[in-house]
């Protein structure tokens, strides 16, 4: 294509036109630019000249100190402690590795700790403090700032430190801070400083991080003199900053420290909740480890056991660990029947040991059978034919939507990590997840706490709660904030009638106490109180044929792994109830012989507001009692007083 | 295609094409780029590492393409401009990917001697391909709405892609440097009119919105606009750069405290004061005097990348050639007006001062598309006599 010359002149006189036009633009932006430099340096040069001298002066950031965390007591579980740290600035050193090897003389030097340095020296600019040595003794500490002349680039620093007090038994609630990390920062939009000090620790699981807004405090500031060369000569003064604000737990720090020792060595969990008030009393996973290791830096060897442990200490059954319920699902099955009018206290169903339904036996626990089974016996020894039928006349949708009422199925909001919602199936979801149309043998398996019914310990104690009481309770962990107390957990009653909750309540009261109940061997009389409760066992897997050609009938002859999930859920008084406590034990085998006991040996404790006596256990059952609650190792319990670190 | 109604043989060929360039603009850059040396060595306690070293070597590099591009003729770079830009958008993407699956925020590709940042590369392959456009483009139908939309989505497509990154600095210089070209182009001014007034609404509706309930932007971001209103209400946070900035600058009076005398960049008041902060110490040791001169040498370098532009009378050559002018003034405009808490800070970088390889390397080659442009000029007769055969 060829253009025009006429085109082509048009264009380049367009052109010049609009480049003198921007040329002129660029001068006026130049000239503006030059008008600043002027009034900055020519104006203001003596001013500012005067700030730069100033400017010997420099402002750096104190960390406040954290808030505390206490429980309901004031025991301390959250503190500050002084630590003591040397670090170095390469480029006031000049030869680190001289420095180091001289500092190697006068104190211990963790060779992990050393390695890190020397990657962070690699990785930042030299005029920036790199951290050599942490939590020295004074005796160290004072070592190093003797032979300070000798040592160019270090400084001996004093800094707070989070510890753990109770080690273990926070670590899945309160969990524990860390340094800032760059995820930390990206996601971050409150734009704190703090946030860049070096050394600056933040929640990064459980209370420590839902609740960091309050916990953190804001920054201080001290003006310190540096000298030409950039080094501190001294600090002129400085301005602390405000404290984190305290927060007070509603755990309470002995049935808690006693709920973790009985747990033990388990693979379990369990949480006590305050009825009236929706209180969570102790919240337990076990294993568990001690959060300070990770406030330290945890070494990669420890880190490993934990991580390869196959009872996961790292996870937090309390929320996160998700069960069939089992059994303990029964009663919302039976209150979902009631409230539908399918069923009347006294009308029997025939148990044969099993059902056909659509073309498929589904069985009893007991292969037997319970034979003829009204309202009552059937909770009391847990029979499964009954609730089959319940299952077919009822339908999911009015399950399901009575599990809600109870707090199964839904997400509460705790200032725990990843607090999980569980599963509560329904077709709506079925159709969704599955893409598959719901079928009855899923309301069966539903009907007794199998097939996809998901709960986790703390909705197991949830809904006890709910239905011992008839209140709408849901759980509350924080108390209260610098004394500001929160909200109530209890949301008026539950729509429920009374009397469905009564003849629910006088089963449960009679699973434990009724010699014919599942749970006739764990009851109690503490000076006259009794509790209810109901066990549940959840199948992780079904005894293959194979397995049984082999000889293997018992959950005990399998491994560990593939062994039964032991539940229980109760509550006391049984005719006034305060306490609703849950108890899961991973693998453990039947509910009735390695949950409830578990879970008498809590309530009794949190009834008592100590160790139980012997005298609330039946007669035959003290001895051993005595030996079991003997063997614990528990630690004392004393408020903070005076001990408080706030430094 | 325009190039075909002069006679090209008039061009230079060979080595005398060396001769031919525009050697006033050459000059320029290097003592521009000399100065940047100075500082690098004074922002480094006087001491060739870790950057002067480096950055010498980078703008050795950047020279010898910049040689390399003025050899080739300015007809050759038009027809490769779609496909460079095709490129630049593909790496731009690449990045995006290579970015989000490395777990954060990337904004390179390591090239192993080098990280190129493709972001960087888009500004002169958008002058590039707009130039290109507009050389296509009959002037008569520059203004016409339709053809206003393509160039529009030419620009924007790059600079969502670096919004993206997040690089709020560069998408908002590839978005005036665009602009710019499609000026230069032709196109009716009330267009501009338009956007400028719909700018100053958006601003202004952002501003009076805080607090209401139709708040247009989070409160963390108001914030950061309160701190460049008021960098002294917040002198230990985000405000800290700007007022140890101004203090740097003003500091340095009429004639500087002189070579590595300078306080606050020796004693680490000033953050990123190798690469986007750079222009504080240079004013912090050679003062207003030193400013100015620096200042002057960029308006020299921009004055003669118009006088190449107007000497060709070669649509696409003269729009590549204003178009670098006015990309290299944003660069420099908008990193001193940030550095003299004119304009928010964004990290833009100081051109051929500050340290960093990708921007350099894309200047030195966008400088030599304007000393192409400048070599293969058609000439009329009687020009050029000192290379007549």
């Amino acid at each position: 294509m060829k253009r025009n010359p006429q085109e082509a002149l048009l264009s380049a006189r367009g052109i010049s036109r609009r480049a003198a036009v921007l040329g002129g633009l660029q001068l006026g932006v130049a000239g503006l630019l030059t008008a600043r430099l002027a009034k900055l340096q020519l104006d203001g040069g003596q001013e500012f000249r005067l700030l730069a001298e100033e400017n010997r002066i420099n402002v750096r950031l104190i960390a406040p100190a954290r808030g505390l965390i206490v429980d309901r007591n004031g025991v301390e579980i959250a503190g500050n402690e002084q630590i003591y740290r040397v670090s170095v600035i390469p480029d006031d050193a000049g030869d680190v590795e001289a420095v180091i090897a001289q500092l190697r003389g006068l104190i211990r030097l963790d060779e992990d700790r050393l390695a890190k340095a020397r990657r962070e020296m690699a990785r930042s600019p030299s005029f920036v403090a790199v951290t050599l040595a942490e939590r020295l003794t004074w005796e160290e500490l004072s070592a190093v700032a003797l032979n300070a002349p000798a040592l160019p680039g270090i400084t001996p620093e004093v800094g707070l430190s989070r510890v753990y007090p109770r080690h273990d038994d926070f670590a899945h609630v309160v969990g524990y801070v860390g340094r800032v990390s760059d995820r930390d920062l990206e996601r971050d939009t409150t734009d704190d400083p703090l946030l860049r000090v070096p050394q600056f620790q933040i929640g990064k699981t459980g209370t420590e991080q839902a609740m960091e807004a309050s916990l953190r405090g804001r920054a201080g500031s001290k003006r310190i003199e540096v000298n030409a060369a950039g080094r501190i000569m001294r600090e002129l003064d400085r301005e602390p900053g405000i404290s984190g604000r305290d927060v007070v737990m509603s755990i309470d720090a002995g049935l808690q420290n006693f709920t973790q020792a009985r747990l033990g060595s388990e693979s379990a969990s369990a949480v006590v909740i305050d009825c009236r008030n929706g209180d969570v009393m102790a919240a337990v996973s076990a294993p568990s480890f001690d959060p300070n290791l990770f406030v330290q830096g945890i070494s990669q060897p420890d880190y490993d056991v934990l991580r390869e442990n196959d009872h996961r200490p790292l996870h937090n059954k309390i929320v996160q660990g998700l069960y069939p319920p089992g059994s303990t699902f029964k009663m919302v099955t039976l209150l979902a029947a009631l409230a539908a009018g399918e069923i009347t206290p006294n009308e029997t169903v025939w148990c044969g040991g099993s059902t056909r339904v659509s073309g498929r036996r589904f069985h009893c626990w007991k292969r037997g059978g319970h034979g003829h089974v009204a309202l009552n016996e059937s909770l009391r020894e847990s029979c499964d034919v009954y609730y089959y039928e319940l299952a077919q006349r009822t339908g999911i949708e009015r399950m399901a939507a009575m599990a809600r009422k109870l707090g199964l199925g839904i997400r509460h909001d705790l200032e725990m990590t990843s607090v999980s919602e569980g599963l509560i199936p329904d077709r709506a979801w079925k159709r969704k997840r599955r893409s598959e149309e719901w079928v009855v043998g899923d309301s069966l398996n539903a009907s007794i706490g199998q097939g996809f019914v998901l709960a986790s310990p703390l909705q197991l104690a949830v809904m006890t709660a709910r239905l011992s009481s008839g209140l709408n309770v849901s759980p509350r962990l924080v108390r209260s904030i610098d004394g500001a107390a929160q909200p109530s957990g209890v949301q008026g009653t539950l729509d429920i009638p009374r009397s469905h909750l009564d003849l629910v309540r006088r089963a449960m009261y009679d699973v434990v106490n009724s010699p014919r109940g599942t749970a006739g061997r764990s009851k109690f009389d503490l000076s006259g109180v009794k509790w209810s409760g109901k066990t549940g066992t959840s199948q992780v897997r079904n005894i293959t044929a194979a397995e049984r050609a082999r000889g293997v009938f018992r959950n005990e002859d399998l491994p560990w792994d593939r062994r039964d999930h032991a539940l229980f859920v109760g509550y006391a008084p049984h005719d006034d109830p305060r306490y609703a406590v849950s108890v899961v034990v991973e693998h453990g085998g039947g509910g009735s012989k390695a949950a409830a006991p578990v879970a008498r040996d809590i309530m009794l404790y949190a009834l008592h507001g100590g160790v139980p006596p012997l005298e609330a256990y039946p007669s035959g059952q003290r001895g051993e009692a005595e030996e079991r609650l003997g063997a614990l190792r528990l630690a004392p319990v004393a408020p903070a007083g005076g001990g408080r670190t706030r430094a | 295609m325009s190039y075909l109604e002069y006679n090209v043989a008039r061009t230079p060929s060979g080595l005398r094409k060396v001769l031919a360039m525009n050697w006033a603009l050459t000059i320029t850059v290097a003592a521009v780029a000399a100065l940047g040396l100075l500082v690098l060595y004074s922002v480094a306690g006087g001491s060739m590492r870790p950057w002067a070293e480096a950055q010498m070597q980078r703008f050795a590099l950047g020279l010898a393409a910049m040689f390399a591009v003025a050899m080739i003729p300015i007809w050759f770079w038009r027809n490769v401009s779609a496909l460079f830009y095709a490129l630049g958008l593909i790496l731009l993407v690449l990045v995006e990917v290579i970015g989000s699956s490395g777990g954060g925020a990337q904004r390179w590709i390591d090239l192993g001697f080098m990280r190129l940042q493709p972001s960087e590369l888009m500004k002169v392959t958008l002058v590039m391909m707009l130039a290109a456009y507009y050389d296509w483009l009959p002037p008569s139908k520059v203004s016409r709405p339709q053809w206003v939309l393509v160039p529009v989505l030419l620009i924007l497509l790059p600079v969502a892609l670096v919004v993206q990154q997040p690089d709020l600095g560069t998408s908002l210089l590839l978005l005036m440097g665009g602009g710019a070209v499609m000026f230069i182009a032709g196109v009716h001014w009330a267009y501009f009119a338009t956007v400028v007034a719909a700018g100053v609404g958006l601003v202004t509706a952002v501003l009076k919105s805080k607090g209401t309930d139709w708040q247009i932007l989070q409160d963390y971001q108001y914030r950061r606009i309160d701190t460049f209103l008021n960098p002294e209400n917040d002198p230990l946070g985000a405000g800290y750069h700007i007022t140890q900035s101004k203090i740097a600058l003003g500091s340095g009076g009429l004639t500087g405290r002189g070579f590595m005398q300078g306080t606050q960049a020796r004693l680490n008041f000033l953050p990123e004061k190798h690469t986007d902060f750079i222009f504080t110490t240079l004013a912090e040791d050679f003062g207003f005097a030193g400013s100015l001169s620096l200042l002057a040498l960029y308006v020299l370098i921009v004055a003669f990348c118009v006088w190449t532009a107007l000497k060709t009378k070669d649509r696409f050559a003269s729009i590549v050639s204003l178009g670098v002018g006015v990309t290299f003034f944003l660069f420099f405009a908008v990193n001193m007006a940030m550095v003299m808490g004119l304009a928010p800070v964004v990290g833009v970088p100081l051109p051929l001062v500050s340290y960093g390889g990708s921007a350099l390397l894309v200047l030195m080659v966008a400088f030599g598309l304007v000393q192409s442009a400048h070599v293969h000029r058609p000439r009329l007769p009687g020009e050029g006599q000192l290379l007549r055969r």
